[in-house]
């Protein structure tokens, strides 16, 4: 199994615009609730594969999409 | 569809400048189904239906991005009308000892709330006279700016007499002075092509229940992709499903303007109003519509009615918003007669415009308005012209 990752956000209206953009393109990505041991300021985050991270960095960078952090699961 | 396959009482409605009718199927349809399958309070919960329901309204703040020229949909602000808009822009951006100018051509919900803060004596107000045929000058406007303007507020389309500002013209203007730019596009969004990149505008405030053809409750306040705002303060404070652990609100877009539940259901009819448009052929469809049913009506009217006066030109009357008086005749009166003996809807007075009518010469009587949309047809101009013709006998 790939391992996970997970965006966390300051909105959620963040973490809907990465389902979206990810959507688009057809790679994996699920909206979920923050975990436990994660704080966060938002509701909800996203989880990618981690292999996929770097080209979402990218993407987010170029689309404007503010995110709080990265975490790896 | 016309104004009238909805009722079965063969009704005319022309008051499509004060809010449109009939509303697209869409609209029906969309908003059905978020009351019926949705229902969720987005971006409060993770489950299924608040996403969905976040869904629904990031693709209204996607869709409308694209329609004002905006590339970040969280430059999108949801707000309940174009007043709410108006207000968070006016209220938010100014603060004591400011300056700022907005044109005679204004509606009252530009008007009252630079009026209040001028009473307070926080603000200093100059109104910037259009011409005669309802135009203001960019000039004029370069020539009204002092060191301490913060805000210049322009009404785009004239709700009274239909005629539309040089926008681009005035938001250089602005540019070059480094004066925000705040426009109030109420009668222009959905009928004439905006890009506040482009046409160098700040903040553009929009309704959603007029020509975009969405519910009343929805409008919203565009900042453009280089204004900071932070620089605005907001109009409201409180829950915004972000931000939880703090009691401060929070200082990202657009959670920091959208506190409290937003009307989910008006946005899933808007984004059904906004569907249908481009469906319908888009912006230069409806405008050539409303231009048509402009000039029809003129010309019809000039024929058949003798005592009828307009007051500009078909040529500069843009946005299918016509008024007019049948000279020695009250317009209250004219548009209660068209009411109740022909099943005509119309307005009269002064459409909460004072400052137009004073600078039209048509205050304080005001005038008769027909507002054309886009289900109305040559045929209803027809009959409201044969009404107005036997009126104007009486
Ligand atoms: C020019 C103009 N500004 C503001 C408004 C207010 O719009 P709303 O009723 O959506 O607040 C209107 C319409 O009534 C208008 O025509």
């Amino acid at each position: 199994m790939a391992e996970k990752s997970i965006i966390l956000y300051y909105s959620s209206n963040y973490a809907i615009w990465t389902s979206k953009l990810l959507h688009k393109r057809g790679m994996y990505h699920k909206l979920i609730p923050v975990p436990r041991h994660l704080s966060s300021d938002c509701g909800y985050c996203v989880e990618v594969r981690t292999e996929d991270v770097p080209i979402i960095e990218g993407l987010l960078k170029e689309y404007g999409v503010e995110y709080e952090r990265i975490e790896m699961m | 569809m016309t104004s009238s396959s909805l009722r079965n009482d063969n009704l005319i409605y022309f008051d499509n400048a004060a809010t449109s009718f009939p509303k697209p199927p869409t609209v029906m349809e969309e908003m059905m189904k978020f009351m019926k399958s949705i229902g969720g309070n987005p971006s409060r919960s993770a489950h299924s239906m608040s996403v969905e329901a976040s869904n629904i309204v990031f693709e209204a703040r996607t869709k409308l991005a694209e329609l004002f020229g905006v590339k970040n949909p969280m430059r999108v602000i949801m707000c309940f009308n174009a007043t709410d808009a108006l207000n968070l822009a006016i209220q938010g951006l100014l603060t004591e000892g400011d300056h700022a100018i907005m044109t005679s051509m204004e509606h009252n919900s530009v008007a009252r709330p630079l009026k209040e803060l001028e009473k307070r004596n926080k603000i200093k107000i100059t109104v910037v006279k259009a011409s005669n045929k309802g135009i203001v000058a960019s000039e004029d406007i370069a020539r009204a700016i002092i060191d301490t303007t913060k805000l210049v507020v322009v009404n785009h389309g004239s709700n009274v007499f239909g005629v539309v500002q040089q926008i681009e013209e005035i938001g250089k203007v602005c540019r070059t002075a480094n004066v925000p730019l705040l426009v109030d596009a109420s009668q222009t969004a959905g009928v004439i092509p905006i890009d506040v990149g482009s046409d160098n505008i700040d903040l553009l405030a929009f309704t959603g229940h007029k020509a975009l053809g969405g519910p009343p409750g929805t409008g919203g306040l565009i900042i453009s992709d280089n204004f900071d705002h932070s620089t605005l303060r907001p109009l409201r404070f409180g829950g915004t499903g972000s931000y939880s652990d703090k009691t401060y609100q929070p200082t990202f877009i657009p959670d920091m303007f959208e506190s409290g539940t937003l009307n989910t259901v008006g946005i899933a009819g808007l984004l059904g109003g906004i569907d249908f448009l481009e469906k319908y052929g888009g912006i230069q469809k409806v405008y050539a519509h409303k231009k048509k049913l402009t000039k029809y009506f003129y010309n019809a009217a000039r024929d058949n009615i003798r005592k009828i006066k307009f007051y500009i030109e078909p040529e500069i009357c843009e946005t299918g918003v016509v008024s007019f008086n049948i000279e020695g005749m009250e317009p209250s009166l004219v548009a209660q007669k068209l009411s109740d003996e022909y099943g005509i809807m119309a307005r009269a007075g002064l459409h909460c415009a004072p400052m137009a009518h004073q600078t039209m010469g048509t205050f304080p009587r005001g005038t008769l308005r027909f507002s054309f949309g886009i289900f109305n047809t040559e045929k209803e101009i027809d009959r409201a012209v044969d009404a107005l013709a036997t009126i104007s006998k009486g």
